[in-house]
């Protein structure tokens, strides 16, 4: 298991060598003169050069991405082109909202999802299977913003239940924490929770298939017991990985998220720097959010023996 | 006399599909006396799993829709609510399974799964629940079973996990057990010790089996009186030697000529097994007249065209066959 | 054994068995269009809402619109009426013309990254499923890919390109094709192990030969069921660029351009956020729809599932 553990751990390392290579050489392979994209149209040709020094794009590929990697693992994400502050201070001062955010959205959306596709499946065919499965389509069917802003406009503007916008930190007290994130996490949830009901319900359905369950059931095991323990322990691998994989969906839903609700958070900052050009700034938070996406799944990998005793490493 | 302890009257289960009703059942009687062992036969598809699992309503409704009546100890399990019927799966009446290697859950260990039962109907604690498993597996006959209670399935042979499985069925003393096919998968020496164990148990516990078979082999060494089932519908019953020895019904006889006797010699033109010709009839179609008419080397017209009605051809052995004679009837 | 039990003669009083009569109502098995509607409702639902959205697309010159590009400052903000059906915009433009003219940005935007996306992934895919040395290799750089939340890469590609419908469906087909390159290698592997392919092996038949004849056809219907849910994708993503500013440049009326105009005004006029939102969910619905039941259909196995 321990053995397991390390090499799997190594094994992530190529694949965030590969990452880090990636982001760094989006500037080399995007087309035409990315120096002039980022200084735009407004700029002296001087500026252009100057930019370009500063990416580093004058110098040779291969030594600028060695200095590139050097100075992440060291702690240096480089200097914002526009603020001129290093960009891990940049990151630092806009976390909180964003891990906020999405912590509780994951909470919300497995809470729901999981029992929702184990009643789905369960109830194969009636209404209730139908209404769950049509919230699942309409779920990756309509866009973040677009459900943001429809909750925005029933709960904050019309019914005036909940602020329309803005963040308070987690340390000001968890109910007004609470009260500004909920819409924001509710509309985020939508794309998650359709993906991770739909994977429990098929794999329930499938689960449900199996002899052991018709065995529980020849044991005048309850429904509930038989849903929710002999069943669903079986089908948590899979869901456990698609919880996983889904989390790039909630990243990405991040971004645009806290746009609509004017949250100060990572999304924020890429999307100020998309709009400004700044690209270290983007290169930094793509490069955060993929390494927490690869390191979430190496851990909901190490977790499967926790599910399954027929996993062993 | 008192009725007897399960009386299985004009069973039909139906299913729904897509292209039309599948009878699987169709107008099944039979009862099981307490304490005896009757046997199911027929080919696969014949109904007798989805007769089994009829009687403790495992049957998923819908697709699938159960009619009759099934009397266990006088009352109707076709009329219980569910909770009632909870009650009695796994305590009153239980069920051994075909599979021992997918029947049993892969991630609850076997102390777990033996437990539940207990835990469900006697109200055990986990402890002690778990004290009985232990003793449940020595009982059914595995070595180290203090061990063997944490573990998992996967962790045991094929042979192993029928014998968890026959230890779950019998954790409450059930008067009746289900067996649906419980060797079939199981290599021949595991079968033989998987029968004896079921043959001590039953006179250690006193239950009534009803076992579910397509081996006339495993039949002829357990069973006391035998339910020959075709496409749905029940064909012959009799005890078991009268069955053996005098079949009435053609199908029946098939099926012993298709069995291998021992002793015959292999290379003999005459010792040749008979085979059945033909295919099992839709069960979606409606037959109008003898279920067997299609594959039956004497059916005549009025096979085809008329039902045979279930009738004592001899005491206490029913066939139904228009030319199946009556004990004391001369041959024409 | 011996048939001395039965009789050649018929018996002497037939005694016939009581007829069954069924517990259940008879089933009818349904044909043709209606058929087929009631046995893929999501197909055809999904089928017909798509051809309604191109319809739209295609003759949105002739459905009574406007120019979309048109600026009138004078009718600046107008709400929804029979002489503007959506309203206008903060610049006076008639926010129906706009909305039906980006039908066309979204479809020709969701149809290309699919079809690029599935050509480009179909290739990588067969060749990392053949070819073991190279196997390693295109995987590790998928993996890598993948792990970058695809919304993002499009985010970090268009910011590094000037906003153009032609950069937007290059940066979304870009992050989309290690998904489906990843879904074509798993098919293929499997397919490698059919007996038929060990068959054709056998046969002498050549590399290319066996991938054609044998392995290509039987992606097609994962990669079509694939390519539904890409397009569906690719038009969220792309109106998800257009809305935080990095995607097709303002001056086209895509979905996402009208809302990221209405964007400031929501609260206020929120019909320019609504009707292009309403359009644009309606068309990713009608495409996942008809996605699910392609998959229903071409893959009974995994009918009445995900």
């Amino acid at each position: 298991m321990f053995a397991y553990a390390v090499r799997r751990v190594l094994a992530t390392i190529p694949v965030m060598a590969i990452v880090a290579l990636f982001v760094f050489s989006l500037l080399y392979i995007a087309p035409g003169d990315p120096a002039a994209v980022i200084a735009g149209d407004q700029a002296t040709p001087q500026d252009v050069e100057r930019i370009r020094a500063s990416l580093g794009l004058d110098r040779p590929f291969l030594i600028r991405f060695g200095e590139w990697v050097w100075n992440i693992l060291n702690g240096d994400m480089g200097v914002s082109i526009f603020t001129n502050l290093p960009v891990t201070t940049m990151i630092q001062q806009r976390i909180e909202p964003t891990v906020s955010l999405m912590v509780l959205t994951l909470c919300l959306a497995v809470s729901i999802a999981v029992p929702m596709g184990v009643i789905a499946a369960w109830k194969q065919g009636s209404w209730i299977d139908r209404a769950v499965m049509g919230f699942a389509v309409l779920g990756f069917s309509v866009p973040v913003f677009v459900v943001g802003y429809v909750l925005a406009y029933i709960f904050a503007l019309e019914l005036d239940w909940l602020p329309v916008q803005g963040y308070t930190a987690f340390r000001e007290g968890f109910f007004p924490w609470l009260e500004n994130l909920i819409l924001p996490a509710i509309a985020l949830g939508g794309v998650y929770i359709a993906l991770i009901a739909r994977i429990t319900r098929a794999t329930m359905l499938e689960v449900l298939q199996q002899d052991y369950i018709r065995t529980a059931r020849a044991k005048g095991a309850g429904q509930r017991n038989i849903l929710f323990l002999h069943a669903l322990k079986n089908a948590a691998v899979p869901i456990v990985t698609v919880i996983g994989i889904g989390i790039a969906l909630l990243i990405g839903g991040a971004v645009v998220t806290e746009s609509v609700f004017a949250i100060p958070g990572l999304g924020r900052l890429t999307v100020d720097a998309i709009l400004r050009r700044d690209y270290p700034v983007i290169q930094g938070v793509v490069l955060l959010f993929s390494f927490v996406y690869v390191l979430v799944n190496l851990l909901i990998d190490l977790a499967y023996t926790l599910f399954d005793p027929r996993i062993r490493y | 006399m008192a009725e007897p302890l399960l009386v299985v009257e004009n069973l039909q289960t139906h299913f729904r599909t897509p292209d039309g009703i599948n009878r699987a059942v169709d107008g099944v009687s039979f009862h099981v006396n307490a304490g005896e062992t009757v046997a199911i036969v027929g080919e696969s598809g014949c109904g007798k799993s989805v007769t089994s699992m009829s009687i403790l309503r495992l049957i998923p409704e819908p697709p699938g829709k159960i009619a009759g009546s099934i009397r266990f100890q006088g009352k109707d399990l076709l009329k219980l609510s569910e909770p009632e019927m909870r009650a009695i799966r796994g305590n009153e009446i239980s069920m051994i399974f075909q599979e021992p290697m997918t029947s049993l859950n892969p991630v609850l260990n076997i102390g777990r799964q033996i437990g539940e039962t207990l835990r469900l109907h006697q109200g055990l604690s986990a402890r002690d629940a778990e004290a009985k498993a232990v003793e449940m597996l020595k009982l059914v006959g595995i070595p180290e079973p203090g061990r063997r209670v944490r573990e998992y399935p996967h962790q045991l042979s094929g042979g192993m996990r029928q014998r968890v499985m026959i230890a779950i069925a019998l954790a409450c003393n059930p008067k009746l057990l289900i067996a649906d096919e419980p060797t079939t998968a199981l290599d021949v020496t595991i079968q033989a010790q998987i029968l004896e164990l079921m043959r001590g148990l039953k006179n250690t516990v006193g239950a009534a089996i009803v076992l579910i078979t397509h081996d006339l082999g495993v039949v002829a060494e357990v069973a006391e009186r035998v339910v020959v089932m075709y496409a749905g519908k029940k064909v012959e019953e009799a005890p078991v030697v009268e069955l053996f020895n005098t079949p009435r019904h053609p199908y029946t006889q098939g099926l012993l000529g298709s069995m291998p006797k021992l002793g015959s010699s292999l290379t003999g033109t005459e010792t040749r097994l008979a085979e059945i010709p033909g295919l099992v009839p839709s069960l979606k179609q409606k037959i109008p007249g003898c279920v067997f008419a299609s594959r039956c080397p004497h059916a005549t017209d009025l096979c085809v065209k008329v039902a045979p009605a279930l009738e004592e051809k001899a005491p206490r052995h029913v066939a139904a066959c228009h030319y199946a004679l009556k004990e004391g009837a001369i041959a024409a | 054994m011996s048939s001395a039990v039965l009789s050649s003669a018929p018996p002497q009083e037939v005694a016939a068995a009581p007829p069954m009569g069924d517990v259940l109502p008879p089933v009818k098995p349904k044909r043709g269009l209606i058929g087929f509607i009631r046995r893929n409702p999501t197909m055809a639902i999904g089928g017909f809402l798509l051809l309604l959205m191109v319809g739209i697309a295609v003759f949105a010159p002739l459905l009574w619109t406007v120019d979309p590009t048109a600026l009138a400052p004078a009718r600046r903000t107008r709400e929804p009426s029979a002489m503007y059906w959506f309203g206008t915009d903060m610049l006076g433009r008639d926010v129906y013309s706009r909305v039906l003219y980006g039908a066309r940005i979204s479809l020709i935007v969701g149809f290309s990254v699919a079809f690029f996306a599935s050509v480009i992934g179909l290739t990588i895919g067969l060749v990392s499923g053949y070819v073991r040395w190279a196997d390693s290799i295109i995987m590790r750089i998928m993996d890598g890919m993948m792990s970058i939340p695809s919304i993002l890469l499009a985010i970090a590609l268009m910011a590094l390109t000037r906003g153009s419908v032609q950069n937007v469906i290059l940066a979304i087909t870009i992050a989309e094709i290690p998904r489906v390159s990843r879904l074509v290698r798993g098919v293929v592997l499997s397919l490698r192990e059919q007996p038929y392919v060990d068959a054709a092996v056998a046969a002498g038949s050549r590399t290319p030969r066996i991938i054609l004849r044998h392995i290509l056809p039987n992606t097609l219907a994962p990669i079509t069921v694939q390519a539904t849910y890409v397009c569906g994708a690719a038009m969220i993503t792309e109106a998800i660029l257009s809305f935080i500013g990095a995607g097709t440049p303002p001056i086209i009326p895509s979905w996402g351009n009208i809302m990221a105009e209405g964007r400031a005004l929501w609260q206020v006029k929120p019909y320019i956020v609504f009707f292009p939102a309403v359009f644009l969910s309606i068309t990713v619905l009608a495409i996942n729809l008809l996605g699910d039941g392609l998959r229903d259909a071409l893959d009974p196995r995994m009918a009445k599932r995900v």
